[in-house]
C-alpha cells in the first residue's frame, strides 16, 4: 500500500511538472513548483516507512522548510517586478481573453 | 479470529487512508493540469496540500504508532497546514497585482460563474 501511495505521488508530480512545462504565465510554474515541493515532502515521508529508515522524516522537515522560502522569495521577486511596470487595464496574457 | 482482525485493525486504517489521500492527490493533480486558468488551477491544487497531505500522513501516524516517528510526522503535518495558505494568499496576490484577471463567464439566466 506504501508503494500504491509513492507511485501516486510520483503520477502527481508528473502531471505538475507538465503543468510547468505548458503554463502560459510565471504563476502556473510557480504553482507546479510549490505542487511538486510538499508532493516531495509526502514523498520523502512514505520512503522512510518503504525503507524502514525513519531519518529521512527530518529531510522531510527540512524541504517544507525550503520550499516554503523558496517559493516566498520568487513571488517577492515577482511582485516587486510587476509593481515597478504596472499592468494595464487589459488582462496581460492573451488567452484568458479568448477562453472568454 | 477476532483477536486477529482486532490485531490488524489499525493496519487496515492506515492503508485506507493512505489511498484515500492519495485518490484526492491524483484528483488534484489532473484538475492542475486540466483547468483553464489560474485561479481554478490553484483550487485544485490546495485539495492536494490539505486533504491529501492530511489523509497520507495520518495514515503513517496510525501506522508507526506511539513513536518518535509519529511527533516528527505531526510537525510535518503542522508546518503543512500553516504555509499552505500563506503561499496560496501570496501567489493570488502576485497574480492580481500582475493583472491577471479571473475568467468570467455569464450564463443563460444572466447569472454569473467563474
Amino acid at each position: 500500500m506504501l508503494e500504491v501511495c509513492g507511485l501516486a505521488l510520483v503520477v502527481t508530480m508528473g502531471l505538475a511538472l507538465g503543468r510547468g512545462v505548458l503554463g502560459p504565465s510565471i504563476f502556473d510554474r510557480v504553482l507546479a513548483v510549490n505542487m511538486i515541493g510538499t508532493k516531495t515532502v509526502l514523498l520523502l515521508a512514505v520512503i522512510a516507512f518503504l525503507y524502514d529508515r525513519p531519518d529521512f522524516l527530518d529531510l522531510a522537515l527540512a524541504y517544507a522548510l525550503i520550499n516554503f522560502i523558496g517559493v516566498m522569495a520568487i513571488l517577492q521577486f515577482v511582485q516587486n517586478k510587476a509593481l515597478r511596470n504596472p499592468p494595464s487595464n487589459e488582462p496581460v496574457s492573451q488567452d484568458n481573453s479568448k477562453e472568454a | 479470529m477476532e483477536t486477529e482482525f482486532l490485531q490488524s485493525l489499525p493496519r487496515l486504517l492506515a492503508y485506507a487512508s493512505m489511498v484515500i489521500g492519495s485518490a484526492f492527490i491524483v484528483i488534484g493533480g489532473i484538475g492542475v493540469l486540466r483547468m483553464p486558468e489560474i485561479f481554478t488551477r490553484m483550487h485544485a491544487s490546495s485539495v492536494t496540500e490539505t486533504t491529501g497531505s492530511l489523509f497520507v500522513l495520518a495514515g503513517l501516524m496510525i501506522l508507526s504508532g506511539f513513536t518518535l516517528a509519529t511527533v516528527k510526522l505531526f510537525a510535518i503535518s503542522l508546518f503543512l497546514l500553516f504555509t499552505s495558505p500563506v503561499s496560496t494568499y501570496a501567489l493570488v496576490n502576485t497574480a492580481l497585482i500582475a493583472g491577471q484577471k479571473p475568467v468570467v463567464v455569464k450564463d443563460s439566466t444572466g447569472g454569473v460563474s467563474a
